[in-house]
Order: structure tokens, then sequence, then C-alpha cells
């Protein structure tokens, strides 16, 4: 089996973005992940897929600090997580915030600069540039006067993506994020992350391997333990063995 | 309102009666500061859905005022320790458990409704007072509570003012403002502890039967028809304002409580609202869908 566990490590003299050890987690005795090692390298943009409830969402907990691991060891820019992760930007599968919320555009990536910088009073004029910034990054800068439920599922989710921008982060973590938007949107999201990788590292979750592998330059598969691949290497045999039953690829193109 | 019913006084002697008593003037003020504690936290209950909360916060006061009676203290200071008592009760057991918060507010509730009845029932004279502080009396609010209602008011605009980013952020998404180092815990805590001062300041007026509505129906009318919370929160207070002053001018000549018109005038502000505010979206909506339609013939 060709995999490339690690094979990034050492390839650059900096420390990893993100760095895992023998990571174990379970929920109340049910193992969830099991010694999970990866390391990520400063500039990469990785794809991690896997079943659901295969601990994808719990990994990313981990490497944002709101979960504690039970056992082995991450480290975020060559620091705890907690004190990392407000040089990670975040961008969830589903938004946690109520869409009839009376807010505009403009505020809600202005959220994203909490923490940064004083904390009183209102929020300063580098912070309304570095948003409006942020929202013309992910080509939503018209987006900026509008009520949030006002907005549909793409725009929303380009939203949000400015939200986790505008902090200036280093690595960006995206959470399915393209599960409750089109394929042609999907596709328009990828492209603008594949652009962002020039100045950042990136992780993005995904169910939809087949889909990602032409955007991600490595992809780790996590089901409870995970193995990564060159994306060269993915075909029906990899994803097979994933999901633990015969995958069959099917090509549909819609026209 | 020139055409009156005959319980109604026409407005010029209302301005009469209003200019040549005192205790009208105080009312008036009275309403006014609860107002401002209505419009400034009144919409933090509403988008955060922590009516019931409020609820039993406004319940457990009942406790801490038949005690303060009971033992000698004054019923205000006893009405303010019981609310911020309940309010980091059910704020930390939220904060620790993340469930079952409906059930310690229930409790809360009625074990702060009981212990006040207890105490009462155990201090000579001071049941006909019950009346006026389960239903509130905007008439009878003294000149030094009027002073503490300003000074809470100064309390709520100060903290608010300051921390307004925080508020906002914690209230419109918990993760994330985890996830940028703002201490979620203390904020969610403190903000409980402004709905318990407010409640406390609006009980003088309107009693704590009634409370509720006044905290959530400016703010929800607001929520109609603003685009940000400090928008709501404006709108919130003008409205209380004049909802709080039409209730007294409408109950004062048929000699109605003040606090029930208050509420009942409120209540009918918000029906009217939402009807119209549901009427107009759904105007948008097929506005914009006959658009979308016309733009893309074939799709």
């Amino acid at each position: 089996m060709s995999m490339d566990r690690n094979a990034r490590v050492g390839a650059g003299t900096t420390t990893p973005v993100i760095e895992i050890e023998d990571l174990s987690f379970s929920y109340g005795g049910v193992p969830v992940l099991e010694r999970v090692d990866l390391s990520v390298s400063e500039g990469e943009f990785l794809g991690l897929v896997g079943p659901n409830a295969g601990g994808k969402s719990t990994l990313l907990r981990l490497i944002l600090g709101l979960l504690q691991p039970q056992r082995g060891r991450i480290r975020v820019l060559g620091r705890a997580p907690r004190q990392a992760r407000r040089r990670i930007g975040y961008v969830p599968q589903y938004p946690a915030f109520p869409r009839s919320f009376p807010i505009t555009v403009d505020q809600v990536v202005l959220m994203g600069r909490i923490g940064a910088g004083p904390g009183l009073g209102p929020w300063r004029g580098v912070d309304r540039k570095a948003a409006l910034a942020a929202l013309r990054d992910v080509e939503a800068a018209d987006l900026a006067g509008r009520q949030i439920d006002t907005l549909s599922g793409g725009q929303l989710q380009r939203v949000l993506l400015a939200r986790a921008l505008v902090g200036e982060p280093r690595l960006l973590i995206l959470d399915e994020p393209t599960a409750n938007i089109d394929q042609r949107l999907e596709g328009e999201i990828f492209d603008l992350l594949a652009e962002l990788n020039a100045r950042l590292t990136i992780v993005v979750v995904s169910h939809d391997v087949g889909f990602i592998s032409s955007y991600v330059s490595r992809v780790a598969c996590l089901n409870r333990t995970l193995v990564c691949h060159a994306t060269d290497d993915i075909d029906g045999r990899v994803i097979g063995e994933l999901y633990g039953e015969d995958v069959r690829m099917i090509h549909h193109a819609h026209q | 309102m020139t055409e009156t019913s005959t319980a109604l006084l026409p407005l010029s002697e209302l301005w009469l009666a209003f200019s040549g008593q005192a205790f009208l003037q105080q009312a008036l003020l009275a309403g006014l500061l609860a107002s401002i504690g209505c419009g400034l936290i009144g919409p933090f209950v509403v988008v955060k859905r922590i009516a019931f909360l409020a609820g039993g916060i406004a319940h457990s006061v009942l406790g801490g005022m038949g005690a303060a009676v009971y033992f000698g203290f004054d019923p205000l200071l006893g009405a303010l320790a019981a609310a911020i008592l309940a309010a980091l009760l059910i704020g930390w057991i939220r904060l620790t458990w993340r469930t079952g918060e409906d059930t310690t507010i229930g409790a809360v509730w009625a074990i702060g409704m009981a212990v006040g009845i207890l105490f009462i029932s155990r201090t000579p004279g001071y049941a006909t007072d019950l009346m006026s502080f389960l239903f509130g009396n905007i008439l009878l609010v003294p000149t030094r509570e009027l002073g503490i209602m300003a000074a809470l008011d100064a309390i709520l605009l100060l903290t608010l003012g300051l921390f307004y980013r925080q508020f906002v952020v914690v209230v419109f998404d918990e993760e994330l403002a985890r996830l940028r180092g703002v201490p979620v815990g203390f904020f969610y805590l403190l903000l409980l502890v402004l709905v318990a001062v407010t409640v406390v300041l609006m009980i003088q007026v309107v009693g704590l039967i009634l409370v509720i509505a006044l905290l959530t129906l400016p703010a929800a009318v607001a929520g109609h028809w603003t685009q940000s919370l400090a928008g709501m929160m404006l709108t919130a207070t003008l409205l209380g304002a004049a909802l709080t002053s039409g209730g007294l001018a409408l109950s004062y000549g048929p000699d109605l409580p003040a606090g029930p018109t208050i509420i009942l005038l409120a209540g009918a502000l918000y029906l009217i609202s939402a009807v119209a505010a549901g009427a107009i979206a759904r105007y948008r909506a097929h506005r914009m869908l006959t658009a979308a339609l016309d733009a893309n013939p074939d799709g």
C-alpha cells in the first residue's frame, strides 16, 4: 500500500503547523480516535476525509482546543491548541447562530476580530477595514450591508469564510464547507480556497473524497485511525478500505 | 385623542392633572427609568431566548423580599440579592452541565415564591403590600427608589457600553467567542446578573408577574423592524417609554391599575407588529420570487 504517512515531516526547517503524536480520544469509553499521528507543514492543503462518525469533527475540536486529548500530544504552530487558536481561522459546518438574529454581514465578519487588540468600546477603523478586506477576499464585498437572514447558503458560507480570515490566521480549518450548498458553488468555494492556500495552511474536512482530491495536496483518511495518501493514489481500493465496503465510483456529469 | 370616551380624560385635563401632581410626575419618571432597563436588556433576553430564565429570576425575588422584610432589612436589598443569586445559580448550572436548566429555573421559580410567601405570612401587616409587589404600583414609587433605578440604569449603560462587542459575540455565537479567547462563562453570568438587576428595577413599575412582558414585548417589537442589536436597544427603549407613559395616561381617567394597562398596550402593539412584519416578509418573498422567475423564464 502506497501511503506516505508523515512524508512531509522534516521536509522543511520550520515547525509543523499541526503536529499530532499518538493521539487517542474516547467519548465515555467508546474510542473515537486511536493512536493518530499527523504532521501538517506550512503551506499544505490537507483534505480530511472519512465516514460519518469516523472522528473528523472530534479531531478538529481537539486541534481547536475545544476538547482535551486523553492521550497523546497536539501542538499547533508550536504551541498548545488553546494558546494557538487565535491564529486559527475556523469555518464550522453549520453556523452556530440563529439566522433570525438582527445583524448585518459586516458585523458578523467583524466578530472574527474579537480578542485582538484592546477589548473595550466600539469597533475601531482598523477592524472595519480588515472586515471589508476579508469580504473582498471571498468576493462578497457587495453583501456587507445585508441582513444575515436574507443570504443564500453559498453566500453565508462566504461570509463565514470571511469571518475566519479577518483575524489574520496562519491556519484555516473548514468543516464540510460545502455540505449545504449546490455543486456549482462547491467548485467556486474550493477555487477560492486554492487561492488562499498561497498564503495560508488549510485543513478541510469533507465526506466527498473524489471531489476534494483534485484540489488538496494530501488526503488524510480518518476512520478511528488515520492514514494519509498522496492525492494521486486515491482510487476505488483506497476508498473501499476506508469505508469498509465497496464504494462504486460513478462518473456522472450534469449538462 | 380628541374623541374620548367618558372614562378617558381629554389630554388637556390629563396634562393639568400631571403638572399639578408630583406623584404623577414621579410615576412618569419611574416609567422612563424602567424603559431604559427594558430597552437595554430586553433585546438580549429576546435574541438569546431566555425569557423563561428571566421569569425564574423575577419570581425568586419574592423570597429575597419576604426574607428581608421578616428580618427587618430593606426589601429592595433583599430583592436584588435574591435575583443575583438566582441568576448565578441558573447560569452556573447551564455552564457546567449544558442541559437541565429548565428544571433548575422551574425549581428556583417556585421555591423563591414559596419562601417569600412563608416569610410574608409570618410578618404582621405586610400582606397588604403583597399585591402592589405582585402587580407593581407605578404611582407609589418613592423618590429614593427612583434614585436607585437611575443608578442601576447608569450601571447597565456603562457595562453594556464598555463590553458591547463581547456581549454581542457571546449571545450570537458562543463557539466563536470561545475560539477567540473571550471568557464566555464570565460574560454569560454577567449578562444574567444584568438581567436580574433589570428585573428588580422593573418590578417597581409593573410588578413581578408582569415584568417579563415589559422585558420582552418592546424588544420583540423592536426586533421586527431593526437590523442590529444596538438599533433594537434604542427602539425598545423608546417603545418602552411610549408604552409606560401611554399606559399611565390611559389608566388614570378610569382609575385602572397602571401595570396591567401598560402590559395590555404592549401586548396589543406586539400582535399588530408581528402580523404586519409577517405580511411584509411574505410580500417581499413573493415579489423576489416573481422577479427571479421573470428574469429566468426558461429555468
